[in-house]
């Protein structure tokens, strides 16, 4: 397997590099090690190429993924596979605040915790987090789906859009607009795929649906006072 | 949301908006005391892209005996005359008096009273700041790159059991080295901090009332002012920290130092990036992981976000 030593390469350098491979290339397993926490590692990469980074990332890693598979072995920080729009990135430890922000598509992974703001304003990606998420998770989340195997923080899905949320554990609270909705078999078929994919063993039976209450959409007279 | 500006009052500046770096290292090893410097220095220079304008940090070493007081001094004037400074406050308050300069900073050890000493130093030398006081903490802080504020007071080479750091952009108000942290005898407080606080004129009013006396407008000495009240009460620095939660209202991420404690706490939002570190021999904070990342055993550390409105301690905080 190819070796980016990022220390020798710099994060411009190794970047470089995997944009470099062209589709189809023989080499599609790349080893990135001394990320030393330095941010926008493995950006922008639009290859089907297998990604392996040791050690802990900072900011933005694997941002705009396309096609790539991104797989971190420690922490990332702040920002994980934001505006990820096909795909996948796992992390192996847990990720700080705002993982996979505004992403598209593609499965994002967090074996262990997510901080606040997980899948804020995510537009269709799936996100599948081993540990417990932050308050304000799913905030204006638009389409895709949130699982979370652990507990979820306070104001959960706050001005959600029509994401849809599952969590395992307890919830400290909703947000605005977010509601508990009922388990229908579609929604057990789609979680089982989810956890599948992201080879998490968990039973989709002890879940509960989140979403919107659909009441954000239309301005209501009654609130015309606040304006 | 304005998640920009920063202050601290390792005393950079007196409010104005910035983007800073703040890191801190306690050593719960005391073999590695001798290598503080070596380990705490690339913390803080790896912060300067998040501040290249000034830097400055606290480090706790050789604590002095109970009846004297260590203060740290700066002087913007560089034909301070430090020499004549110990033997003329030994004469006026017939006491003993031991300086040692460093940089443009010098450290003052006297068994005279805290207060007559330091009333002493403000009636004959206006000019010299009193930046930090105790029995162990000493302060250090310079306008420039942080490599040179490190180079200027030879970090790389301190020994100690903590420190903790900062590293400031302004994007408003002048890099100046002016305004700097408050007077608190015997307490050892320092207090680093990421983020604005929204009600700090109330607060500073109430406090000012309560004997706290501020040198600055700066909303982030409020919160150490806040803090130093406390600890006199006789809260312990978690106790302290929690009032803070409940009184102070803004976004902050805090990094604070006493004797022989270190805490963080973030505000109830959690709008502050911070990251904490932690193996059987240290615990680290910075603003972001790549400060931490050179630390020996950070590869296998725990490593994880702190949660907004939970108090961090270590050491007997």
């Amino acid at each position: 397997m190819p070796k980016l030593d990022l220390k020798e390469l710099g994060v411009r350098g190794v970047n470089s590099a995997l944009h470099g491979i062209p589709n189809g290339a023989n080499e599609p397993d790349w080893l990135i090690t001394n990320p030393m926490g330095q941010h926008a590692i493995a950006c922008g990469l639009d290859a089907p190429i297998e990604v392996t980074i040791n050690g802990h990332v900072g900011f933005y890693c694997g941002g705009m993924n396309q096609q790539a598979g991104i797989t971190i072995h420690g922490h990332a920080g702040v920002g994980i596979a934001e505006n990820m729009m096909s795909g996948q990135v796992r992390v192996m430890g847990s990720a700080s605040d705002s993982a996979g922000a505004t992403a598209h598509g593609g499965l994002l992974v967090i074996e262990g915790d997510a901080s606040s703001r997980c899948g804020i304003s995510m537009k269709g990606v799936d996100i599948v987090v081993g540990g417990s998420v932050g308050h304000m998770s799913g905030f204006m989340a638009q389409s895709g789906h949130l699982v979370v195997c652990g507990d979820a923080s306070d104001a959960l899905g706050d001005s959600i859009y029509e994401a849809i949320m599952f969590v395992r554990g307890k919830v400290a609270s909703l947000g605005a607009d977010c509601v508990e909705k009922e388990m229908r078999p579609e929604h057990l078929a789609k979680l089982a795929e989810l956890l599948n994919a992201a080879n998490i063993d968990a039973d989709p039976g002890n879940f509960r649906r989140y979403g919107s209450a659909r009441t954000l959409y239309n301005f209501d007279i009654d609130n015309a006072d606040a304006y | 949301m304005r998640c920009w500006r920063d202050a601290s009052i390792l005393g950079m500046h007196a409010g104005g908006m910035t983007m800073c770096g703040i890191v801190g290292l306690y050593l719960k090893d005391p073999t590695l005391q001798a290598s503080l410097g070596e380990l705490f220095a690339p913390m803080l220079i790896e912060m300067t892209d998040r501040g290249p304008d000034s830097a400055g940090f606290a480090i706790y070493r050789d604590p002095v005996s109970e009846h004297q007081t260590k203060f740290t001094l700066a002087s913007d004037d560089p034909d301070t005359d430090w020499k004549a400074l110990d033997t003329d406050l030994a004469r006026a308050l017939i006491c003993q008096a031991r300086l040692d300069i460093q940089g443009d900073h010098a450290v003052l050890v006297t068994d005279a009273d805290a207060f007559a000493a330091q009333a002493w130093l403000a009636e004959s030398r206006p000019r010299i700041r009193v930046v930090g006081s105790g029995r162990s903490i000493e302060i250090f802080k310079q306008t420039g790159l942080p490599k040179d504020v490190v180079e200027q007071f030879k970090l790389t080479s301190a020994h100690g059991s903590h420190a903790i750091g900062h590293t400031r952009m302004a994007t408003e108000s002048a890099v100046t080295t002016a305004g700097s942290h408050p007077f608190a005898t015997g307490l050892d407080l320092c207090l680093v901090h990421n983020g604005s606080l929204s009600n700090h004129n109330h607060l500073r009013r109430k406090l000012e009332r309560d004997g706290i006396v501020f040198q600055t407008e700066n909303d982030t000495e409020v919160a150490a002012g806040f803090m130093t009240l406390n600890l006199r009460r006789g809260l312990s620095l978690h106790a302290a920290l929690e009032a803070g939660l409940v009184e102070l209202d803004g976004f902050y991420t805090f990094c604070v130092g006493t004797a022989d404690g270190f805490a963080v706490v973030r505000d109830p939002f959690g709008c502050k990036h911070a990251v904490l570190a932690e193996t059987g021999e240290w615990v680290a904070m910075a603003t972001e992981y790549r400060a931490i990342a050179h630390l020996p055993g950070a590869d296998t550390a725990r490593i994880w976000e702190p949660e907004p409105h939970k108090i961090y301690t270590w050491g007997s905080a």
